[in-house]
């Protein structure tokens, strides 16, 4: 049994800018990248910006030619097809963008109308499939109105019923919900995740937001400097990073330890030692931990920290001040690591 | 005081129509010439669809040296190609070639400057669905600026009555041919002032046509 072909795959694909004054070096955005991506996935792609996410993205659908590498859709590479040959490519792969892109000279029904005008379908095929991508989307009374007449939310959601018009098998989102405020945001990745159950759309996620990995997510990949220095299921990313830098991206979204300067100021309000306990969902016991403590005779605060949830299943980081013994403290800490990790900061 | 201008009235009305004429046929050529030199302009450079280092270069040089020759010498300028393309230097139709030729060059730069008002990310996404660069100029690019560019071309249009106007130096006809002749040379500021509110009640009426079109185009 051989495994299943992965519907996106980029085989060592970089993409390099010429550099534009002469003499200086090359741009490099995405350094010799490899991502496989199954069918039905959401795919997150997450880091700062600059990091090569959008770059990334539009290689996937060659809106950018990628300098070395191979990108395969559903089997084929398509890194070297040329652009005519691309367009039947395209109209499989729908993108939805963070400024949204309508076209205001059209009325909504027009601009979700427009990848079936390029793709040559008749009228009557046309306003069919306006009309039900209107209705999935929530929108079908606003089918005569202009994008400038539409909340920010709505115009997303013009864009995704225009992204899917053509009924592709893989969407692109480019930090789609970046323009939106924290509500909508929830309604537009609410409707994302519809549109992966309900229609199986391999969804491909470039954000910053941790809320968009958290809630929609199931795969993630961490880039930094055009490189891709982590990847795995998100829980896993998320709760125990293993590189430096995508453990200091996670914790711009979740708080875990407390950065240096975060570390001083708690030094100063909090007498004791400062000790940081992980938890994640296989190993999690608050209760026993804090019992432990409590049992041994040492006094803690909890002074920094979270506990976040990812698909159902919590983990995070909490900062205690001990005051005590050192000797007891030491023993119950030894207890205590039987089930959590634990850090002492000095 | 207005009995020369009422013995003048018929040149009046035929220099009326004249300007009308003049005007109306250059603002067509010149605008097609300004709209296909300005697509070219934007098309080719940099970043762009069909982005082209050598023809962005000609075109961008072509139309930086002809824009700011002054009509009256650009008139003698490109006299002989006038007479190449026309068959004379002299009269109306040299003077609507002359005409549409500096304005396109104007109009190009207005409709470059018109094009890169539409978001490079608006034609990204018909990229993204597959369109291709004609169905983008004509589904996207001139649709989302048409506002704009009808601005543009009303703008023109007052740039084309006042070339008209010089039509009279080298036989064209028109207002200011009126105006010169029968008004400036005979010491008759009521038949100039008669082609000046003439003038004026032409640019305002345009004006008012271009703005009302314009705001349909942009529904605001």
């Amino acid at each position: 049994m051989s495994a299943p072909t992965p519907l996106v795959e980029l085989r060592n694909v970089s993409k390099v800018y010429p550099a534009t004054v002469k003499g200086a070096p090359d741009v490099t955005a995405i350094d010799d990248v490899s991502l496989s991506i199954d069918a039905g996935d959401v795919y997150g792609i997450i880091g700062y910006s600059g990091a090569g996410k959008s770059t990334l993205v539009r290689l996937v659908n060659v809106l950018e030619r990628s300098t070395a590498g191979e990108i395969f859709i559903d089997g084929r590479d398509v890194a070297r097809l040329p652009e005519r040959e691309l367009r039947p490519v395209r109209l499989g792969i729908g993108m939805i963008f963070q400024q949204f892109n309508l076209l205001n000279s059209r009325t909504v029904a027009r601009n979700v109308a427009y990848p079936l005008e390029v793709a040559g379908r008749d009228k009557a095929e046309r306003a069919t499939r306006v009309a039900e991508m209107l209705d999935f989307v929530g929108l079908a009374d606003k089918a005569g109105a202009y994008p400038d007449q539409l909340s920010g939310g709505q115009k997303q959601r013009v864009g995704i019923a225009r992204a899917l018009a053509t009924s592709p098998a893989i969407l692109l989102a480019d930090e789609a919900t970046s323009a939106l405020d924290p509500e909508t945001t929830h309604e537009v990745l609410d409707l994302l995740g519809r549109v992966n159950k309900e229609f199986g759309v391999t969804i491909i996620v470039i954000t910053h937001e941790m809320d968009v990995i958290q809630t929609l997510a199931t795969k993630v990949a961490v880039m930094d400097q055009g490189r891709v220095i982590e990847r795995g299921d998100v829980f896993d990313v998320f709760s125990n990073p293993q590189q430096a830098a995508s453990a200091r991206f996670v914790s711009t979204v979740v708080k875990g330890v407390p950065s240096a300067p975060e570390l001083a100021v708690l030094r100063a309000r909090h007498r004791g030692r400062i000790v940081t306990l992980g938890f994640r969902d296989d190993s999690v016991d608050q209760s026993q931990v804090f019992g432990d403590l409590s049992r041994d005779g040492v006094a803690f605060q909890v002074v920094y920290g979270g506990i976040n949830e990812i698909q159902g299943r919590p983990f995070g980081h909490l900062t205690l001040a001990l005051t005590g013994e050192d000797a007891t403290i030491d023993a119950a800490l030894d207890r205590v690591r039987a089930f959590t990790t634990v850090t002492e900061v000095r | 005081m207005f009995d020369s201008l009422i013995d003048l009235l018929p040149e009046f009305w035929k220099a009326a129509f004249e300007t009308l004429y003049i005007v109306g046929l250059t603002l067509f050529f010149g605008g097609l010439g300004g709209l296909i030199v300005g697509l070219g302009l934007y098309l080719t450079r940099a970043g762009s669809l069909l982005a082209n280092r050598g023809v962005f270069g000609v075109l961008n040089v072509l139309v930086n040296t002809i824009r700011p020759i002054p009509f009256i010498i650009f008139l003698a300028a490109v006299q002989p190609l006038t007479r190449a393309v026309v068959g004379t230097g002299i009269g109306n139709n040299a003077m609507i070639f002359t005409i549409a030729l500096a304005a396109m060059f104007a109009m190009a730069r207005i409709v470059e400057q018109n094009l890169l008002t539409v978001t490079p990310g608006v034609i990204e996404a018909a990229r993204s669905v597959g369109a291709g660069p004609v169905r983008i100029i004509f589904t996207v690019l001139l649709p989302e600026a048409l506002g704009p560019l009808i601005l543009g071309f009303t703008f023109i249009f007052v740039a084309l009555v006042d070339m008209s106007a010089v039509a009279g130096y080298v036989g064209g006809g028109g207002l200011g041919a009126f105006a010169l002749l029968y008004g400036w040379r005979q010491f008759d500021p009521v038949v100039t002032w008669a082609a000046v509110l003439l003038i004026i009640v032409f640019v305002q009426l345009v004006q008012f046509l271009g703005n009302w079109l314009a705001r349909k185009a942009l529904r605001r």
